[in-house]
């Protein structure tokens, strides 16, 4: 096994709470093994900002709130050879995607930013301005999941997938034996 | 708690201000009809037409006049769209937007009516006195483009009989004015013909040829019961409404089980587009409709009936009250009928209120019983436990009148015509692009392109038979037969010519499947939505190959998981048009580029962010100011 070429995976964290990738860690010390299979190029794992290569797999938990979730996705998928959506955020919206339920609105995400900043119950904000650094990306008029902004080849379910199911489908994939997960992984109830 | 405190909720500020009704008032209305639950949609018809809206204290008071709470009154109010919980205006005009209006030129006439009236299409005018607003079809395709103006239907309309109308209408004529000055002296029979034409273009042997009046009937009342049960089943006589039950089979399960009261209902909702067969029976061939009802109840042991006449259909509320006076005149309904000791029936007449799912049988029963027009869970069926618990048969208007021609020529002359499996004659109602729109009464089993000939309809490129839940078909199946077992209908036969858009087609139906499905079931709730909105990335031009795959297999999970027939059969102009018309669909198709998908827009994405920040966006914009 050692003399094939290691695959090369990336991760990123877009509209998520990092839950997704603490989960990676959850693999524990199956780590190891993974490890001798993979080399991390474009990670938070790995701190690496960019792509120093064309990758095999790319791993993205959350879905897209805002412009910057949507050029990494982008980038991502340029990058990648498969992609995965890892994760309810990645693959629905999942929680962010609660405020795609403020309807009946004419300005939704004014809506959504004020009582966020400004007129909600529990806010303490001194400058009674919705923060508007140049350094903050634009939000999206909704929370979109990544397959509606780009071709997802993967999902794995969960909230946030547990460390066996992560480790099962990437040693498989890596092996060529994925062939989608059993009912009993994905069933809702 | 709950009685005598005021219902503060943010509605009851918003909703009309005819809120003041007298709460006397409304104990009349609930008075007329023995302050019974079960005539709700009755009560709340009225409610409607009086007073142009049902304010939140008006259901207060028809919630305390029958017993119920005010929270199930609201489910029946909000349930159909010809109820409303905001006021609309003293005339109300809904123009039919079907595909079919919209190819007659549909848009040209809504124009002068917002220009004439001064509002847009779903607005009231301030002085309330008109409303505006879009419906599905009202069964006047072989005229369009139609509308309805309160209980008025106008037809055929053009630019010119729309501005004459809507000027009429605004000078402060009543509806009734447009059909005729002398509305008054018409009787029921000529007011609706004056609105509508029958348009039979073909008149067959069984219903529209010459029908001797009550000459079934009198066989009947001499038979046995069960010998007319037999009758039935041996004609071969199968369910018109469009799902082609035995009709024989379903009159004997509602004999056989054992209970005290039994209902026939007959099924007059004829919602499905594309089809006005029923409004031509119940025109022309009323008193054979409800000779057919008479003979069911005679032999399943029925006292009581209720014909269900779609709420479009209340132009023909006169004509169908005066045939039950008269046919009680005559000792034809009520007690004894033919001097038959026990042969005890009579038929009420139940309007609907604008939902074509009440025209699925178990949807149309809660109909009757005063509750919103949800389906019902099956089993038990109908003929087990339909209206109130009871057995009850329901027919389509179509059936009815053939047991009624059965019981007079003979089983053996009915069952001679047609084709195996699919004996005796059927309306076609025929619309679209054709010469001669209409009713065509012909035996089963003639082929589409025969039907077409007749109709004039040679140019045709695709044909939708049996309205939006039935099938669409390309010139290459025009030798397909009309039957139960080849291509089955309720009626509707729909021309489309070469020049039609197959998606935007198909894209209508999606929008009035969305429109019309109860809710209840979350696939067809939510499922149709997303197949409307996956078409609309074809017509765009933003699907890719993939989205095929997509349209199939949530299509399935629909039909699988549908409770109901609608839920069932919507996903069929998507299915059958794949099927079909597959290059329609692969012409407009694209792999993504990048693998990153096209439907996806940043630019309106971060617009209302932009806008927020008033600033460009750093990624996606390009600077200027360089
Ligand atoms: C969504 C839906 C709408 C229907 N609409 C009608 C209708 O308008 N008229 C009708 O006769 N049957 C309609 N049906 C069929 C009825 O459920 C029922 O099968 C029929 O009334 C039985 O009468 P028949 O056996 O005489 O056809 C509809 C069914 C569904 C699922
Ligand atoms: S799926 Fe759950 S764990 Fe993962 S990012 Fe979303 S909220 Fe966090
Ligand atoms: S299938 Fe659709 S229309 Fe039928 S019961 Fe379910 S939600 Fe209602
Ligand atoms: S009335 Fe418009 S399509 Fe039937």
């Amino acid at each position: 096994m050692s003399d094939l070429p290691k695959a090369r995976i990336a991760t990123a964290s877009l509209a998520g709470c990092f839950g997704c990738h603490m989960a990676i860690l959850d693999i524990d010390e199956r780590l190891i093994d993974l490890m001798q299979l993979v080399d991390v190029d474009r990670s938070p794992l790995t701190d690496k900002k960019r792509f120093t290569t064309r990758c095999d797999i790319g791993i993205i938990e959350g879905g897209c709130c805002n412009e910057e979730n949507v050029h990494v996705l982008h980038d991502f998928r340029r990058n990648c050879d498969v992609l995965i959506a890892l994760g309810q955020c990645a693959i629905m919206g999942g929680l962010p995607a609660m405020r795609n339920a403020i309807m009946h609105s004419d300005a939704p995400l004014r809506e959504c930013l004020e009582e966020a900043y400004i007129t909600g119950k529990y806010i303490r904000n001194t400058t009674h301005n919705v923060p508007n650094d140049p350094a903050l990306p634009l939000l999206l008029d909704e929370v979109y999941p990544c397959s509606e902004v780009v071709e997802i080849d993967y999902q794995i379910p969960g909230c946030a997938p547990g460390g066996d199911i992560i480790f099962d489908t990437l040693s498989k994939l890596l092996t060529g034996k994925f062939r989608g997960f059993e009912r009993e992984m994905i069933k809702f109830d | 708690m709950d009685n005598g405190q005021e219902c503060t909720s943010g509605l009851s500020s918003t909703a009309c201000d005819v809120g003041a009704v007298p709460a006397e008032e409304i104990a009349a209305i609930c008075q007329t009809f023995g302050n019974d639950k079960h005539r709700m949609l009755d009560i709340l018809r009225a409610v409607q037409d009086r007073y142009h809206c049902i304010s939140p204290s008006t259901m207060d008071s028809v919630a305390a006049e029958t017993g119920l709470t005010r929270i199930q009154v609201e489910g029946v109010a909000s349930f159909y769209s010809f109820l409303s919980l905001t006021p609309k205006g003293r005339v109300t005009i809904r123009l039919c937007d079907d595909i079919v209006d919209r190819y007659a030129g549909l848009a040209e006439v809504v124009a002068v009516f917002e220009e004439v009236l001064g509002i847009r299409m779903g607005e009231t005018s301030a002085d309330r006195a008109f409303s505006l607003e879009y419906t599905p079809c009202i069964g006047m395709c072989d005229q369009a483009p139609a509308a309805m103006i309160n209980d008025v239907v106008l037809t055929r309309l053009t630019v010119d009989t729309a501005r004459a109308a809507a000027e009429a209408l605004k000078a402060g004529r009543t509806p009734d004015h447009l059909i005729s000055e002398r509305y008054a002296e018409l009787t029921p029979h000529e007011r609706a013909t004056r609105m509508v034409d029958n348009n039979i273009r073909h008149a067959g042997e069984v219903l529209l040829g010459p029908v001797p009046e009550d000459a079934g009937l009198d066989k009947a009342a001499a038979m046995m019961p069960s010998l007319i049960i037999a009758a039935i089943e041996e004609s071969g006589l199968r369910g018109c409404g469009g799902a082609g039950f035995t009709t024989g089979h379903k009159w004997r399960f509602a004999a056989a089980e054992r209970a005290e009261k039994r209902f026939i209902l007959c099924n007059a909702d004829e919602g499905e587009p594309g089809t006005f067969k029923d409004r031509v029976l119940l025109t022309e061939r009323p008193h054979l409709l409800i000779e057919g009802m008479t003979i069911a109840a005679r032999a399943v042991g029925a006292n009581e009936g209720i014909l269900y006449l779609r709420g479009e259909y209340v132009y023909l509320r006169e004509l169908l009250e005066q045939v039950l006076e008269d046919r009680r005149r005559r000792g034809l309904l009520g007690k004894g009928i033919h001097g038959i000791r026990n042969f005890d029936f009579d038929v009420r007449l139940q309007l609907g209120a604008g939902a074509y799912i009440c025209g699925e049988e178990g949807a149309l029963i809660s109909s009757c019983e005063g509750l919103p027009g949800e389906p019902k869970t099956r089993p038990p069926f109908p003929v087990n436990r339909g209206y109130l618990g009871h057995p009850t048969v329901v027919n389509n208007v179509e059936t009815f009148c053939h047991a009624a021609r059965i019981l007079d020529r003979g089983a053996t002359w009915f069952h001679a015509m047609g084709t195996e499996g699919s004996h005796g004659t059927k309306l076609f109602s025929i619309c679209g692009d054709c010469l001669n729109p209409g009713i065509y009464e012909l035996p089963y089993g003639h082929t589409v392109r025969e039907i077409l000939e007749m109709a004039g309809g040679q140019d045709a490129a695709a044909v939708q038979v049996g309205g939006p839940s039935g099938t669409m078909i390309a010139r290459d199946s025009f030798h397909r037969k009309l039957t139960f077992d080849d291509l089955a209908t309720g009626g509707a036969i729909i021309v489309f010519n070469g020049e039609r858009n197959i998606l935007e087609i198909v894209e209508y139906y999606m929008s009035f499947f969305v429109h019309e499905s109860c809710g209840y079931c979350t696939p067809c709730r939510v499922g149709n939505v997303f197949l409307q909105k996956a078409i609309g990335k074809f017509r765009k031009g933003l699907a890719n190959p993939e989205d095929i795959d997509y349209l199939k297999e949530l299509s399935g999970t629909i039909i699988e998981t549908s409770r109901c027939g609608l839920g069932m059969t919507s996903p069929n102009p998507i299915l059958s048009t794949l099927q079909n018309f597959p290059l329609v669909y692969s012409a407009v198709t694209k792999p993504n580029k990048d693998r990153i998908r096209d439907t996806f827009d940043i630019q309106s994405a971060i617009d209302g962010a932009r806008k927020i920040a008033k600033r460009r966006s750093y990624i996606f914009d390009r600077d200027f100011t360089q």
